[in-house]
């Protein structure tokens, strides 16, 4: 009796979390796969028509794909790097604090650029990024950029995109992984203490393996962002006059194959590597992370 | 299919479209005995119209500069409702229009009903593709009566095989600006060849440090320098065809010229709208070649060089020593109206007023107007007020007639190569003649990619 209650009450609850979990499958399906498997047909397709890898081939000797690929692989370099570090020695700094109230208001502070919108915060970076209007001119000017051509030349561009985005997107995880670092058992790091080690010991040794699921978990995030990096090069062409190409980034030049071109054979298919690249990065990150490794 | 194939055979389409349109009224009139609606293919505009809602609001698309002209034709017509926005006007060959039309295509709908744009190039574009967006004018929309009022020549860069697309808002040609008070000042003479503007740019240079001759920090400075030096390199052979030569004397010279005045600081790289360009440089414009919008827009204008009464002029272009002047043009805008509108008596109205009225082009408008009556008028009106030294109305109208002929007007923009390849490595200090292959290289790259066969 008992026993047949509980299985009925299982199935009930089985049931409950389809239904549960149904309005985000249906969405997923009709806004996540469903146009990517279009987007996976329209790659090999010409007109309906199926060409192999004809698409492939023309958008990989288009003069502008290469550079852009350079420019994307750059920019996720400088970017990802920077985050995972800033990120990881801010966290443990705020986590460290011993007062609660200092602790808090960084907090808060550190996120509160990542609650602008996306637009709105590269448009504040332009002002930034002008010499002749920039509250930190001395900066660019110590480093050699006296007008905002120069700021924004393509040498300079990764970095600037990194900082922009890190700007944006850093104060975000630093409170995700702020939550992580509260999940190390108070009596592990009390244990710690009693052994001895100090503060950097604890952060290399407790603190930083166990955060590693969360660091590879903001990794792969942010490479899927990363990679379709657009908002920021647009903006900022409008804002140099062309000085930054309309064509820097791989969503760009999809953008332009799609709406200069009217090419969505072209578009697609760079939207097809884009994401077999991604996704193998992501891989790398799932595996090196153990993200998703039970204990 | 390769793309070039593809957009080659774009035309194609587009003239069995102009067929069907041509003989389906026929077939509509002996089938039905006559049609009244004046819609859909028995339009009597030579394209096939949608469905039209007499009353329906118009939907206007313009750059900031041309806001005026909405507000007096508001003003004038306040019978027909006007739904304005501004965008970029596809400035400095942003592609703004162009994506944003696309994007629309796919939809199905939403395209607005006037486009007013910066960039001559865009009527190559929007009167080509499987749904084209420009409504062609001379097929019996405008009366021809009024499509000849505009200025001999002002319509070829919106002509397209002989059918005209788009009416042009301004006239552009480039002109010699020079300060006649600094001249004076300064004891100097008005150089009327590129040889003396190199001299007088390198001598002031020398005896007056800090006044300027020129710039190429703007999108336009190949319009503004290379057209007018009769640089071959940007020439469009029938629909398909492009070349650029920029080993040609004409382009090594006119780059040689501008590094030396770089160089020598008489040629400067701020753009001219910039805040910094007019701190700078206000009251220290010796010379600057540019379009003759540059009136309005930079030096009778309060925001931006404000020069006193009677101290710029407007000179004839500069040509080599020895040979006859030619030159350049930027911009001039273009207005398109869309094949999608369903207002399309509203629309001719509307663009009627902005390209030919007194209230906008004569009394307002910031350039020479592009509707030669309109022109004569704006240029009378300007040698009245006695503002420009010189004989401006003589001059301008001179160097109108004077825009190079070789010259193009191909689907991509020279600006965007210009300010992407060129104007980062002159910043970096580089010298143009050593850009000039890496730049002929990037219009051929960019013409490829836009349909062209680069010959």
């Amino acid at each position: 009796m008992a026993a047949t209650h509980s299985t009925s009450l299982a199935r009930s609850r089985a049931r409950m979390s389809y239904v549960f979990v149904s309005g985000y499958t249906v969405l997923l399906l009709l806004f996540g796969l469903a146009p990517t498997l279009f987007a996976a047909y329209l790659s090999v397709t010409d007109e309906g028509a199926f060409v192999g890898a004809d698409n492939f081939l023309r958008v990989v000797q288009d003069f502008r794909f290469g550079p852009a690929v350079l420019h994307v692989a750059l920019f996720v370099l400088f970017w990802l790097v920077g985050l995972i570090f800033f990120v990881v020695v801010l966290a443990l700094l705020v986590h460290g604090l011993a007062r609660r109230g200092v602790s808090t208001g960084l907090r808060f502070v550190y996120y509160v650029p990542g609650a602008l919108a996306g637009a709105s915060s590269v448009m504040l970076w332009l002002f930034v990024l002008d010499p002749t209007v920039s509250p930190v001119s001395w900066v660019l000017h110590a480093l050699g950029n006296q007008t905002f051509v120069q700021t924004v030349s393509p040498g300079n561009l990764p970095v600037v995109f990194a900082i922009i985005a890190f700007w944006t997107g850093a104060g975000g995880w630093i409170v995700v992984l702020y939550g992580a670092l509260n999940n190390v058992p108070g009596e592990v790091m009390e244990a710690a203490k009693i052994d001895g080690a100090g503060r950097l010991r604890t952060a290399l040794s407790i603190q930083l393996p166990m955060m590693r699921k969360w660091i590879a978990y903001m990794a792969v995030m942010s490479l899927a962002a990363g990679t379709q990096l657009f908002v920021e090069p647009r903006i900022l062409s409008q804002a140099s006059k062309g000085v930054v190409p309309v064509d820097y980034s791989l969503n760009q030049l999809a953008y332009l194959y799609a709406f200069k071109q009217t090419d969505h054979n072209g578009s697609a298919a760079i939207a097809i590597l884009l994401l077999v690249v991604s996704l193998g990065l992501s891989m790398f990150f799932v595996v090196k992370g153990g993200l998703f490794e039970r204990d | 299919m390769s793309l070039r194939t593809r957009l080659s055979g774009r035309p194609r389409s587009g003239m069995l479209t102009l067929a069907a349109v041509v003989v389906a009224p026929a077939l509509v009139l002996t089938a039905c005995g006559g049609g009244t609606s004046g819609a859909g293919a028995d339009s009597p505009y030579g394209f096939e119209t949608v469905e039209q809602e007499e009353g329906s609001p118009l939907t206007v698309w313009v750059d900031a500069s041309r806001q005026p002209a909405v507000d007096a034709f508001t003003e004038a017509h306040p019978d027909i409702p006007v739904t304005v926005e501004t965008y970029d006007g596809g400035a400095n060959g942003s592609g703004t229009f162009q994506t944003k039309i696309t994007a629309f295509d796919q939809a199905g709908s939403g395209w607005p009903d006037v486009v007013f744009s910066t960039q001559n190039n865009d009527a190559a574009w929007a009167a080509v593709g499987q749904t084209p967006f420009a409504a062609p004018l001379d097929q019996g929309y405008f009366d021809q009566e009024f499509l000849d009022g505009f200025t001999p020549g002002a319509l070829d860069p919106t002509t397209v095989d002989g059918t005209v697309y788009g009416l042009r808002n301004d006239l552009a040609s480039v002109v010699t600006w020079y300060d006649q008070s600094l001249f004076d000042e300064f004891g100097y003479d008005v150089p009327t060849t590129w040889e003396e503007y190199e001299e007088l740019g390198e001598r002031v240079a020398e005896e007056h440090p800090g006044y300027i001759v020129g710039s190429v920090g703007d999108a336009w400075t190949p319009e503004v320098y290379f057209w007018g030096a009769r640089a071959p390199m940007n020439t469009v052979t029938g629909t398909d065809g492009f070349s650029a030569d920029l080993t040609d004397p004409a382009a090594v010279r006119m780059a040689e010229i501008l590094d030396t005045l770089i160089d020598s600081g008489s040629v400067v790289q701020d753009s001219v709208f910039d805040a910094e360009f007019v701190q700078k440089y206000t009251g220290k414009v010796l010379m600057l070649p540019g379009p003759v919008w540059f009136s309005g827009a930079l030096f009778q204008n309060a925001d931006s060089l404000d020069a006193p009464e009677g101290t710029i002029a407007a000179g004839l272009p500069l040509a080599w020593e020895g040979e006859e002047a030619v030159t350049g043009n930027v911009g001039g805008g273009t207005w398109f109206i869309s094949r999608h509108s369903a207002n399309l008596e509203a629309a001719r109205t509307f663009l009627e007023f902005v390209t030919s009225s007194e209230e906008y082009q004569v009394d307002l408008a910031p350039g020479l107007p592009a509707y030669q009556a309109a022109g004569e008028k704006w240029l009378e009106n300007q040698a009245a007020s006695g503002y420009f030294a010189g004989d401006f109305a003589a001059d301008v109208a001179t160097a109108s007639a004077q825009v190079w002929d070789g010259w193009g007007y191909p689907r991509f923009s020279q600006e965007a190569v210009f300010a992407k390849t060129v104007t980062p490595q002159l910043a970096a200090g580089k010298d143009l003649v050593d850009l000039l292959p890496e730049w002929q290289t990037a219009l051929e790259n960019e013409a490829q990619v836009n349909g062209y066969t680069v010959e």
